[in-house]
């Protein structure tokens, strides 16, 4: 960073001397050195801390009207939605702002697991990212519960009733868990009350998740380090502008759902008051969680299957370990490209199939998608390290750029 | 036996889970025309004034609507009826208020800020005159099923006479095509001249199943217009600001070749 920042006004020397922040986001939001080469797949950190923040605030206006009271929780959503000013309008954009979460978290994954964003020296930085997702599957999950519908209270039995399956101490830590002997109005006021801290934890997390970033920079697309100046721009205004373009685009879907669907992603049974004499003849959850469910139902026993569906989750921390290539894009990674894609291809087979009845055929395919999902990571993430040649990496960022531009002279003088 | 229901649910949640229109169980409903759907639809004020006719006449001798009020007929995306009309409305029915000062509760017609008020005094009182089967309340209905307006619509209007050989039907069960199991314990209700329109429109079967189920898509959603009419909005600045930002973008990245 060779044009530091320089406080001008006497009042911004005056803080910056005293608390060097105005130095600090001047480093790492506006200068700070980015890969020029970054595509639209890397704007969805932008996107996620967006999402965060609108959740937050959303979410604290909720609260102030919401009450977290097994017989008053319904009335008070409808209460939102019907006579409180721009009520349907904050509790639809934070309904389906959980989707939107995590649309964006599973696409940023998903650059980071095709780009090698995990591998040396970026660990930390996909750990941190794995916490966060775990943090957010239990915002979320608690946070489906507050409304106190049908879906809330029969999601909140059955999974609160896999705590049930550990051994020897299972009865006694679910029932710790409800505070009664059943899901009742206890449960939902520790549920409220966790769903309003944890988006602050996953908050902390965040600054971690960039600081972390900031140490060694973005990887980019083509997955090799940063060698001169030559290959950064400046964050600011490049990416800035950049990360807002994507950000406005991810904006018209998010405001497609709010305003012309809002209730095509949640479930018709939540608009009925929650009764424990009812059972609901299904009980789904939400979209983003039908992966690990189909991962939890796979396998035929209680114990085995929560294991499974944590498993799925907890191996994502390993696998800047598990992975033995040297390279990180899959760019230059042909054979293993193809396995990323079959494991994409997998998690969307074990989300659909988390939407049907296990029986049968899909019962079947259930297992072999879970099967395949835990070999992908370790098995084939190990061995193709080995068996693999990778493509020849660019010398630098600047190179295939050049190159290309090259190529286009070219292809203009012989044209 | 706790046990052995959480379990047996634990079974359920295991190998049942699939999304309902799933098992044939069910006939899909038929999909009238409603005003209110897509993007820039909005409520029939006629339609929705009839539509409460009918529930006021029809369905509310069974149904409760606990969380709409009397102001809510007023007010702008909904029937929209004069606040005199409204208040007309209301005084036709009886709220319990009070303690008075002598610690009394006395009843008094019901005003505009009072809730729609309900058949009975409270949830056994439903069940016990129903054959033990509480009517559900109505005031989110039609969100509360899947296939929303044309599902209620259509089981409204899908009550056949007699079942179809090799079909029992219990006591107090009654054969309708579009309930799960073509089996519900609520009878038929409308019918030709069930009511006598106000603005002399004709009361056949399927106008008043159109015009309640309005009502009920309404009463379940009263912001819709609203909402429809500032997404608009909200899509048209979202558009420009996207291109602005896209022709921005192409400006900054101008002299870097990546």
């Amino acid at each position: 960073m060779s044009d530091d920042y320089e406080p001008q006004s006497a009042v911004a020397k005056w803080i910056d001397k005293r608390l060097p922040i105005i130095t600090l986001f001047s480093g790492h939001l506006m200068q700070f050195p980015t890969p020029k080469n970054l595509n639209y797949w890397w704007t969805f950190g932008g996107i996620l801390t967006f999402c965060l923040i609108t959740q937050i605030i959303t979410g604290l206006v909720l609260a102030m009207h919401y009450i977290a009271d097994a017989n008053l929780a319904f009335a008070s959503v409808e209460h939102i939605m019907r006579d409180v000013n721009y009520g349907w309008l904050l509790r639809y954009i934070h309904a389906n702002g959980a989707s939107m979460f995590f649309i964006a978290v599973y696409l940023h994954m998903a650059r980071s697991l095709f780009y090698g964003s995990y591998k040396e020296p970026r660990e930390l930085i996909w750990i941190i990212g794995v916490f966060i997702f775990l943090l957010m599957i239990a915002t979320a999950f608690m946070g489906y519960v507050l409304p106190w519908g049908q879906m809330s209270f029969w999601g909140a039995t059955v999974i609160t009733n896999l705590f049930s399956a550990i051994p020897f101490f299972g009865e006694a830590i679910t029932n710790w868990l409800w505070g009664d002997y059943s899901v009742s109005g206890a449960l939902l006021t520790r549920f409220f009350t966790l769903h309003y801290l944890m988006p602050f934890l996953i908050f902390g997390l965040v600054i971690l998740h960039i600081w972390a970033l900031h140490v060694p920079g973005n990887n980019n697309p083509e997955g090799i380090d940063v060698v001169k100046g030559q290959d950064t721009v400046p964050f600011h205004p490049h990416y800035v502008v950049k990360d807002v373009l994507a950000l406005v685009v991810f904006m018209i879907v998010f405001a497609g759902f709010v305003f012309f669907s809002p209730n095509i992603l949640g479930h018709s049974d939540n608009y009925i008051q929650a009764n424990p004499l009812q059972t609901p003849e299904h009980i789904v959850p939400e979209w983003y969680f039908l992966p690990f469910y189909a991962i939890l139902r796979a396998i035929p026993d209680k114990l085995g299957g929560v294991i499974a569906m944590v498993s799925a989750i907890a191996i994502l921390a390993f696998i800047p370990w598990l992975d033995s290539s040297k390279v990180r894009s899959c760019k230059y990674r042909p054979l293993y490209r193809q396995f990323y894609w079959l494991l994409i291809a997998d998690f969307i087979l074990l989300g659909y199939l988390g939407s049907q009845s296990a029986t049968g055929i899909y019962l079947i395919l259930g297992r072999l998608a879970t099967l395949y999902y835990f070999l992908h990571f370790i098995l084939v993430m190990p061995l193709i390290g080995f068996i693999e040649k990778p493509k020849p990496l660019p010398k630098s960022i600047s190179e295939p750029v050049l190159s290309k531009e090259e190529q286009l002279a070219k292809s203009g003088q012989t044209a | 036996m706790k046990r052995i229901n959480i379990f047996a649910l634990m079974i359920t949640f295991l190998f049942t889970t699939s999304f309902a229109f799933a098992e044939g169980e069910m006939h899909a409903p038929m999909e009238p025309d409603w005003s209110f759907q897509g993007p820039l639809g909005k409520f029939d004020r006629a339609e929705l004034q009839r539509g409460f006719q009918v529930y006021t006449e029809v369905c509310a001798s069974c149904h409760s609507m606990d969380l709409v009020s009397y102001r809510n007929l007023v007010q702008e995306g909904g029937p929209e009826f004069s606040e005199k009309q409204a208040k007309a409305m209301a005084a036709m029915f009886e709220v319990e208020a009070g303690p008075d000062a002598d610690g009394e509760m006395f009843m008094r017609p019901a005003i505009l800020s009072d809730k729609f008020v309900s058949p009975w005094k409270n949830e056994q009182e439903g069940r016990i005159s129903n054959g033990g089967a509480y009517p559900p309340d109505l005031s989110v209905m039609v969100k509360a099923r899947s296939g929303g307006a044309d599902y209620v619509y259509s089981l409204l209007l899908g009550y056949e006479d007699e079942a179809p050989e090799g079909v029992t039907l219990d006591d107090g069960v009654y054969y309708n095509i579009y309930a799960k199991n073509q089996k519900i314990a609520m009878p038929q209700v409308i019918y030709e001249d069930g009511v006598e329109y106000t603005d002399g429109t004709m009361a056949t079967e399927v106008q008043m199943a159109k015009d309640v189920t309005a009502f009920l898509a309404w009463s379940a959603e009263p912001k819709l217009e609203e909402r429809k009419r500032i997404g608009f909005k909200v899509l048209v600045y979202l558009i420009i600001l996207s291109f602005l930002l896209y022709f921005t973008n192409k400006r900054i990245w101008r002299d870097t070749s990546h």
